[in-house]
């Protein structure tokens, strides 16, 4: 493997607990996904189908809340493998929709009343191929370190745009990052849509 | 503009007086009306200062700080809005620090609300949405405290959602202030606060409610709505508590929105949702 100076960037997405809408702004890049292709290897997320979160990524967005223990765990995978990790959209950045059930309190007495006292169901919570729930829905910086914020459901394909290829620009130069989301336009930030 | 049917007349207080006051605002000497605050000065001149409870037609409540600026030889930060003028006043409206400021307090109102924009009749015009993206808060570095609080939907017209409110009053004071029904209050203190129609009830059983809704029109966030309003629709107006305060006391001017203000007989109820 080359250093991380000369070969190509190594960028990343993931999908945790969040209805898959910052990926589909994603893909509203549109004529900028081929300058992306042009310059950076896409090595992980719902684009690759790759099943295992690959080592010495550059960048990795981060979309969707940490619901259960499928979504820790990945989380924990991408901070040990990546140099900048962004958390992506408003799921990501505070729970939003995602963590609307964090207002019920544990959902363990939600599963007993939907799957074992519904007379429909089993009668069991199901444990397996199923994640187990967390007691409560967490944002990805309450669970990792996170580099750079880009709020929004979703962040506009513009406002993608602008992140990911200043983040790269940066990485690429081996410059700071913390000076990239300084110099970010008051509307390039935006909770909501 | 049409005629308008009342002679203007110089609204009372410091525009009635010509600024003479001196006062050094953000490095730039300036003059002040007497008995000016901070904040009405900074506005006359265009420099922001950012605030959330102040309203304009209804009084002071100084109680979100989002206003602090720093005053030389000043210890502690005073509020724009609750500050009047000086002769030699040096202020400064923005620093590191004031910013920093700022960006907490917003952080923190989102912290122990449950501000969800994504699912909000308020998202896009909202001022708390809005201060977020002013002051630079791209996530909140405290714990999220997912609050339960109760929804009011018992009034006719109206919907408060607690879990929105940020407990900036402005509802309290247009009410009583405006109105004078005084239907709102807040009970309790500190993270138990809460605003509360009448003595505590279901805001549809408060009989001193005129369902004028200016309240509603006042709210600066999601927290009171029209029924039926869906994610993003609620259309906040606080411009008409200025229009009316100004028109009970003979000021006749046409609003930032177009329409032109008529007598109160002629023009017939301003506040949407009125009882018909």
């Amino acid at each position: 493997m080359t250093t991380s100076s000369t070969r190509r960037p190594r960028v990343a997405t993931a999908w945790l607990a969040g209805c898959s809408g910052c990926h589909m702004s994603f893909l509203d890049l549109d004529e900028a996904l081929f300058d992306l292709a042009e310059r950076a290897d896409v090595v992980f997320g719902p684009l690759t189908d790759a099943k295992v979160f690959p080592t010495d990524v550059d960048l990795t967005l981060v979309e969707g809340a940490v619901t259960n223990t499928d979504n820790l765990e990945l989380a924990q995978a991408i901070r040990a493998n990546t140099r900048v990790v962004v958390s992506f959209g408003d799921c990501a950045v505070t729970g939003n929709i995602t963590a609307l059930r964090n207002a019920l309190g544990d959902p363990s007495e939600l599963l007993q009343r939907v799957y074992v006292e519904h007379p429909d169901l089993t009668g069991v919570v199901p444990t397996e191929v199923v994640p187990g729930l967390l007691p409560k829905v967490l944002p990805l910086h309450e669970v990792i370190g996170v580099d750079v914020y880009l709020p929004g459901c979703p962040p506009t394909a513009d406002r993608i745009k602008t992140a990911l290829f200043a983040l790269l620009d940066a990485i690429e130069a081996g410059e700071d990052i913390a000076s990239v989301a300084a110099a970010r336009a008051p509307g390039d930030l935006r909770f909501g849509n | 503009m049409s005629a308008s049917p009342v002679p203007p007349t110089p609204p009372p207080g410091p525009r009635s007086a010509r600024p003479n006051v001196a006062v050094t605002l953000d490095g730039e000497e300036v003059l002040a009306f007497p008995g000016e605050t901070v904040l009405a000065l900074a506005r006359r001149l265009g420099v922001p200062i950012p605030t959330l409870c102040q309203l304009d037609g209804v009084s002071v409540y100084g109680g979100c700080r989002l206003c602090v600026v720093e005053v030389e030889g000043e210890h502690r930060l005073p509020l724009a809005c609750a500050t009047e003028v000086s002769a030699d006043m040096e202020v400064r409206s923005t620093s590191a620090e004031l910013r920093d400021h700022r960006r907490r307090i917003v952080a923190l109102l989102f912290a122990e609300g449950s501000h969800v924009c994504a699912a909000c009749v308020a998202s896009g015009a909202c001022e708390l949405q809005d201060l977020a993206t002013e002051t630079g808060v791209d996530h909140v570095p405290y714990e999220l405290t997912f609050p339960s609080h109760e929804v009011d939907a018992s009034h006719p017209f109206f919907v408060l959602d607690r879990d929105r409110c940020v407990l900036c009053t402005r509802c309290v004071r247009v009410c009583d202030e405006i109105e004078g029904a005084h239907v709102w209050d807040i009970a309790q203190r500190g993270s138990d606060a809460r605003l509360i129609a009448g003595m505590d009830q279901p805001w549809g059983e408060v009989a001193s409610c005129t369902s004028c809704g200016k309240c509603v029109a006042a709210c600066p966030t999601g927290a009171l709505y029209h029924q039926g309003t869906a994610s993003g629709e609620r259309r906040p107006d606080p411009g008409l508590i200025a229009f009316l305060a100004d028109a009970r006391a003979g000021v006749w001017e046409p609003r930032d929105n177009g329409a032109v203000s008529q007598p109160r007989d002629a023009a017939g109820p301003h506040e949407q949702g009125t009882t018909p």
